[in-house]
């Protein structure tokens, strides 16, 4: 689905909706107000980047009172994961854990 | 990724380590050593053992399918909707052991299997990824 594959690469392309996304992926569920706090960019601005995230499928949206919480949908990356390649770069990262292991161990 | 078709994908590493067979099974084989490279784990070689593999960012349910002690050891590997088979083959050479791991079964025509690896591989890559990138 190229459609898909193209919303994600431009939602993804600028860099202060990418620092967004990754917030979310690494500190979990957030308000607009706690991602705009360390955004350096107005709450309009950062909601912006928030309905273009939400509208490519990378973020959900929660609301809890006068409060709206987004998190991440790493489901939505799927597209851009390539599961042989990132498979084999786990094996190789792993067959150097072993080779290290293998020069440590006892006879 | 995206097209419906069965099909079977296969990952396949391999590398020619200056270490004779019998010392790479061991590290393949024992709890403690498995734990130092892959992950924390219950191995145990025996056929039809079912055993885990566990690291911060979630677990492997895997299950022995056969073993042939410092030459081949397989087992199942199912990690968040993906079931795949990894499948360890030693070789002596002259300078030590040819090692091959194939990692195959997995089938994007099998839908919810799919679905379900899709999501959880990017999951359990980014979290792959932390890890690596804090043990440094």
């Amino acid at each position: 689905m190229p459609d898909t594959r193209d919303a994600l690469f431009r939602s993804l392309a600028d860099p202060t909706r990418r620092a967004i996304f990754e917030r979310l992926c690494r500190d979990g569920e957030q308000t607009v107000g706690a991602l705009t706090a360390r955004s350096g960019v107005s709450q309009p601005a950062v909601s912006k980047h928030l309905g273009v995230l939400k509208q490519a499928g990378l973020v959900r949206d929660r609301h809890e009172g006068r409060q709206t919480h987004y998190s991440a949908q790493l489901g939505a990356l799927a597209p851009l994961v390539d599961w042989t390649s990132q498979m084999a770069g786990f094996w190789q990262r792993k067959f150097d854990d072993l080779e290290d292991l293998l020069k440590r161990m006892d006879q | 990724m995206t097209n419906a078709a069965p099909e079977t994908r296969s990952v396949v590493v391999e590398r020619e380590i200056a270490f004779p067979p019998d010392r790479i099974w061991r590290a393949l084989t024992q709890q403690h050593l498995i734990e130092e490279w892959l992950m924390k784990n219950d191995f145990k070689p025996a056929v039809d053992h079912r055993f885990n593999l566990r690291g911060d960012w979630g677990a492997v349910d895997c299950k022995v399918l056969a073993i042939e002690p410092n030459r081949t050891l397989s087992y199942t590997w199912d990690a968040m909707g993906l079931e795949s088979v990894v499948t360890w083959t030693l070789t002596p050479t002259g300078k030590g052991t040819h090692l091959r791991m194939e990692q195959s079964g997995f089938r994007p025509g099998q839908g919810q299997a799919y679905s379900g690896a899709k999501f959880g591989w990017q999951k359990f890559f980014e979290k792959l990824e932390e890890v690596v990138a804090h043990a440094d």
